[in-house]
């Protein structure tokens, strides 16, 4: 084992370790900088292996830690392969944990504020917020980290639970408490179809390690299996199915995407590192991880492509309606989760974790971004009640308008790269389904456009519609926050016109990614330079509808405010629909909270209570006790009932012996 | 040194010797009996350890063999021995005990001594129950752990205790008698009460149906397993917190040990017709009860019924072995599916002791189980708030946690036997997380509800003892079963090779 892996992995947890359960001894500040100081050494240590990677000093590497145990032929350990994929993965887990540590430091320094009088659990509250902030770090790097399914599957539920400790960190709203628990139970859905993948894999495999089972897959790839009376299945699309109903839930794609707008009710740090870079797209690295297994699945492909292109397109509209600054946010990152998923049905995986990357970087910026608007603002997150804010906060300005601009595509930055290759990748897929994705993705554009630039003109421009005494307090954040954003800002601008001829169109992921022969889009695309690439994309049509839905945000929030309204009333069933957010929470509350409570309830009162206590166990002792009340009645204390009786018998024994 | 000393015996009399010392004692000085009664039970726990340390996993044979004659006119003997299956189960059991013995410390101030010494003779009986290797001796220990429950929560239980006791008595009484039988049928079979020669013991197929039969109504009865289930939710609610911990730590265990002792070794054959039928009442235990933790009022009774749900993962993965033979192109699985069950058992244990301890924390202050009573105890105790979410998130099966172990051998293993069972067993994912979590946001999260939650005060160091090392058992059982697994190996692989052979 290389021992800068584990300092890698294990450091973050150390921090979590002292900050949460010595919170009240080492003290805030300790807090702060323990966690701090061991995600920067993790962050340090992880940027070493990419460049190390990068320079080509490094190989992939592929060890056990300890074996977890040994059943049934089958061994199950915690291991840490560590490849090219790995390391980037590291790098941006690592590195946009240590800006959330940071800007957390401003962000949550008067917590105590949040809390309820007297509530003894808001006393370490901020120690505990970074203890949980660095297990996060710990338990995604385990996840990204992994050589094996069973690893996978600790760290993707490892994320789930610091995910649900940190949505309802405010324990004492009944909104959060709400949303972390509909999050936990929404990813137990897609957990579910991953636990049965897994197994799945390991009764056909026979083992759950990575390399082993990448290297039995071709064996396997003609297997048919039966699940259903005679009707039979490809193994691997089962197999490939059920995983991505795992990232379905974890990376919040329709009809799994319900958890996620509401996780916002978590403080912003956490919606940034968790609901929007690292944690939410573990499914998009999973399903590229495991590409030499969905290679050999064009059904699961297809699934995969419909399922990313509907929430690409379909989440982007409900993020025009929004007015919490942070839920537009939110939407536009399920809308980005669909373009990476997009990406992994046409088989474009280097374009989806480019994509990965590069979104990590432009909305966490955009996040903790709203997250610096929410300080200010005293904790309004209702965009109707800003505007203007250009002039009291330029840091913040200009970063936002940075991450906007990546967000949308704006050839040069990094999101015009990921997000073209995506779209052309696309654009060559033969798979089916690849046309309605097309159609999606590409409107898609024009909705990103449209919503994000809403947000920023709302947000900084136009009439200063806040409280007085609100507008009286407005300023920049402290330093601790806008240098965060500064860090963010520099790779949202450079890192994908750096980078995308290496990791898309060059040899990054060429040992790690698998694609089958018939399925090269990114080969298609004739990709010559970065230059090329980016004049290719100058006046493409992706770019000219992103200007397009500048263009139309421009009009309706800047010149003409009233042609909002206009078309709210115009169009008015279907801004209900996008309010409403489709109906899928009051669906789902219904069918399936509802139902299942009806459920129990019936099977309680009717099959444990009415039939089995009722009718089975109390009704035979009822019965016991009925016929011995009844053989009682026997019993009278007459001796001429008894003679009678004598009589009787004696007779009955005559007549049987005598004959 | 350990092979000179008789460990089994020590281990089931220790614990009754000084219960009845303190039955004798009385309560005349009752701190004093608390820190015999303490005294007695770490000291049985040390004793125990020696049977891990001193076991030999390599083999599968019995060991710490201690054996004597007892009734030689009917060749009924005093016969004692472990193997890779019920040490690990002695093990829980010692463990448990010292656990039940600090909860009771302050809390019960009726009649301690007589309570301690009901704890106590409970350890020794059913440790017994574990160790027997002659059948007449394992029916009087089996018969014998009755008393001491049924007087747990008869004398210190709650208003409805009455008829919680009779229905638990009756139920468990009425499989029992039909498992004498068959011993006493096999008896006359084979002329031995050795439980070992039941083993080898020919039988027809239809003996082997009847004898399966009386051994599942013992065992499903303690299990429990559905429809025979309804005692149990009855029994926790009155019982005292040490009495549910006991009931759902190591009783029902006594049920699962029962079918891989007796049922299966036994009636092979029987098994593998009737094998259908464990799997269904296994599935609907998981699913059903599943549902109707969901709409539990009282947090005693959601616990209850989760233990139901949780023990169906074990019967489950003991009975798709059967499943698992009659698949051709499967190719393994069977041991994962006993060694899953073995460690769900184990597992459940330290977690459902656990959630019952927890809610004796909160019922001790508030002298209430009902969850609308609560809300938002987070605020007033966050150390135990802590404890209690972390045991939730075991008992919903989160990985790193002992529950997840268990269930996810027999998930991966009931794949092997049909996709439906792994799929219809995997809704627990959800289900149980449900049911679990949404108790949690209830009485822990939210705001304070009432001025009684509002100056409740956080665990003392007692408490905390107690809770803390249950949580490192639970956190190493998780992150480390390998040793687990070590030791029951080479007895589930024998176990296996034995019922695969048809007796018929």
């Amino acid at each position: 084992m290389e021992k800068i892996y584990l300092a890698i992995a294990f450091t973050p947890l150390i921090g979590a370790i002292i900050a949460g359960f010595w919170g009240a001894q080492v003290g805030r500040a300790g807090a702060h900088w323990v966690t701090s100081v061991g995600v920067g050494i993790s962050a340090f240590l992880s940027i070493i292996v990419l460049l190390g990677f990068i320079t080509g000093h490094r190989e992939a590497f592929n060890g056990s830690v300890y074996i977890w145990m040994i059943s049934d032929g089958i061994t199950f350990e915690v291991g840490f392969l560590v490849d090219t994929l790995t390391a980037m993965m590291m790098a941006v887990v690592t590195f946009v944990s240590f800006c959330v540590h940071i800007y957390t430091i401003g962000y949550m320094a008067h917590d105590e504020e949040n809390w309820p009088a007297g509530s003894k659990a808001g006393i370490n509250s901020y120690q505990r917020f970074f203890s949980y902030i660095s297990l996060f770090t710990f338990s995604m790097l385990l996840l990204v980290m992994s050589n094996n399914f069973l690893q996978l599957f600790f760290g993707w539920e490892a994320v789930g639970l610091v995910s649900y400790l940190l949505i309802g960190f405010w324990s004492n709203r009944e909104t959060a408490i709400f949303a972390n628990m509909k999050a936990f139970l929404v990813n137990r859905v897609g957990d579910f179809g991953f636990l049965l993948g897994i197994a799945a894999v390991a009764m056909y495999f026979n083992t759950v390690d990575y390399a082993e089972v990448f290297a039995k897959a071709p064996e396997l790839a003609n297997t048919q299996i039966q699940i259903w009376g005679d009707t039979s299945w490809s193994l691997m699309t089962v197999i490939c199915i059920l995983l991505f109903v795992g990232a379905m839930g974890k990376s919040a794609q329709v009809p799994l995407h319900v958890w996620l707008p509401d996780s916002m009710e978590g403080p912003t740090p956490i919606s940034a590192l968790i609901h929007a870079a690292t944690m939410v797209t573990a499914g998009i690295f999973m399903v590229a991880r495991m590409s030499p297994l969905y290679e050999l699945s064009e059904t699961a492909l297809s699934f995969i492509l419909i399922i990313g292109a509907t929430t690409a397109f379909f989440t982007g509209l409900i993020g025009l309606v929004q007015n919490d600054i942070k839920r537009v946010v939110a939407y536009s990152t399920l809308s980005q989760l669909g373009y990476m998923t997009v990406a992994l049905g046409a088989s474009a995986y280097a374009a989806g974790i480019f994509h990965l990357m590069t979104h990590a970087f432009f909305k966490a910026l955009l996040f903790l971004a709203a997250g610096s608007v929410i300080i200010a603002m005293h904790h309004e997150q209702d965009m109707r009640k800003m505007g203007g804010l250009k002039k009291y906060m330029p840091i913040t300005y200009w970063t936002s308008l940075i991450g906007s601009l990546a967000l949308i595509g704006l050839p040069g930055f990094s999101g015009f790269f990921s997000k073209d290759s995506i779209i052309e990748a696309v654009h060559h897929s033969q798979i089916p389904g690849a046309g309605y994705a097309y159609l999606m993705v590409i409107l898609g554009v024009f909705v990103t456009a449209l919503y994000s630039f809403r947000m920023f003109f709302m947000v900084f421009h136009g009439k200063e519609r806040m409280h007085e005494h609100t507008k009286h307090h407005l300023r920049e954040s402290p330093r601790v926050v806008t240098v965060p954003l500064v860090m963010l800002a520099i790779p949202s601008v450079l890192i994908g016109g750096m980078t995308v001829s290496g990791v898309v169109f060059g040899d990054w992921f060429k040992d790690v990614i698998y694609v089958a022969p018939a399925h090269e889009v990114l080969k298609e695309i004739g990709f010559h330079s970065t230059i090329g690439f980016f004049f290719h994309g100058l006046f493409a049509l992706p770019t000219l509808l992103a200007a397009a839905g500048v263009g139309v945000a421009y009009m309706i929030y800047m010149k003409n405010p009233e042609i909002a309204d206009k078309i709210k009333s115009a169009a008015s069933p279907l801004y209900t629909l996008l309010d409403k957010k489709y109906f899928f929470d009051e669906l789902y509350q219904t069918v399936f909270a509802g139902g299942s409570r009806w459920l129990g309830k019936v099977l309680w009162k009717v099959g444990d209570q009415a039939l089995i206590d009722g009718l089975i166990v109390n009704g035979s002792a009822r019965s016991v006790g009925f016929l011995a009340g009844v053989i009682r009645q026997i019993q009278t204390g007459y001796l001429y009932h008894y003679a009678f009786a004598m009589i009787l018998g004696l007779l009955l024994l005559l007549a049987l012996f005598v004959n | 040194m350990t092979a000179d000393w008789p460990i089994l015996s020590l281990t089931i009399w220790l614990p009754i010797i000084g219960g009845a010392l303190l039955l004798a004692i009385g309560d005349r000085c009752s701190n004093a009996s608390r820190w015999m009664a303490l005294a007695t039970a770490i000291l049985t726990f040390v004793i125990s350890i020696s049977l891990y340390c001193g076991f030999d996993s390599s083999t599968a044979q019995m060991q710490f063999v201690e054996r004597a004659p007892w009734i030689p006119v009917f060749n009924v003997e005093y016969y004692l021995g472990v193997d890779g299956i019920s040490m690990p189960l002695i093990i829980l059991t010692t463990f448990i005990t010292i656990f039940v013995v600090i909860a009771g410390w302050e809390v019960i101030q009726y009649k301690p001594a007589m309570y301690m010494a009901a704890f106590l003779i409970m350890e020794g009986v059913m440790v017994g129950v574990f160790a027997a290797l002659d059948a007449m001796l394992f029916y009087v220990f089996w018969e014998t752990m009755l008393i001491p429950m049924f007087l747990i929560i008869g004398i210190w239980g709650g208003p409805n205790r009455v008829y919680a006791t009779i229905k638990f008595f009756l139920y468990t009484f009425f499989g029992s008698v039909f498992m004498l039988v068959a011993l006493i049928y096999m008896y006359f079979q084979s002329g031995s009460m050795e439980i070992l020669a039941f083993h080898e013991l020919k039988l027809g197929l239809t003996e082997q149906i009847f004898i399966f039969i009386a051994f599942l109504l013992a065992f499903a009865v303690k299990v429990p397993m559905w429809p025979v289930h309804t005692w149990l939710p009855d029994a926790h609610v009155e019982a005292p917190t040490g009495g549910s911990v006991i009931l759902a730590a190591i009783m029902l265990k006594i049920g699962g040990y029962g079918f891989l002792r007796f049922s299966m070794p036994i009636a092979p054959d029987a098994s593998q017709e009737l094998d259908w039928l464990i799997i269904g009442m296994s599935l609907i235990a998981v699913v059903y009860i599943g549902f109707v933790a969901l709409v539990q009022q009282d947090m005693k009774k959601l616990i209850a019924y989760s233990s139901i749900a949780h023990m169906g993962f074990v019967t489950l993965g003991f009975f798709i072995v059967f499943q698992i033979a009659a698949n051709s192109d499967a190719s393994g699985g069977a041991i994962l599916g006993i060694e899953g069950g073995m460690v769900q058992m184990v597992s459940h244990g330290f977690i459902s002791a656990a959630m019952f301890l927890c809610v004796g924390v909160l019922y001790d202050r508030m002298h209430s189980r009902q969850i609308s009573d609560y809300g938002g105890v987070i605020h007033t105790m966050p150390v135990f708030g802590g404890f209690m979410v972390f045991f939730a998130m075991a008992n919903a099966g989160l990985p790193g946690t002992s529950g997840f172990v268990g269930e996810f051998m027999v998930i991966l293993a009931s794949f092997r036997a049909n996709f439906w069972f792994a799929f219809l067993a995997a809704t627990t994912l959800i289900v149980g997380a449900a049911y679990t979590l949404w108790m949690v946001k209830r009485v822990i999260f939210g705001k304070v509800v009432n001025d009684k939650v509002h100056s409740l005060q956080d665990i003392n160091r007692r408490e905390f003892i107690v809770l803390g090392s249950l949580a490192v058992a639970v956190l190493v059982l998780g992150l480390w079963p390998a040793p687990l697994i070590e030791v029951m190996d080479a007895s589930v692989v024998s176990l296996l090779e034995h019922i695969k052979v048809s007796k018929l």
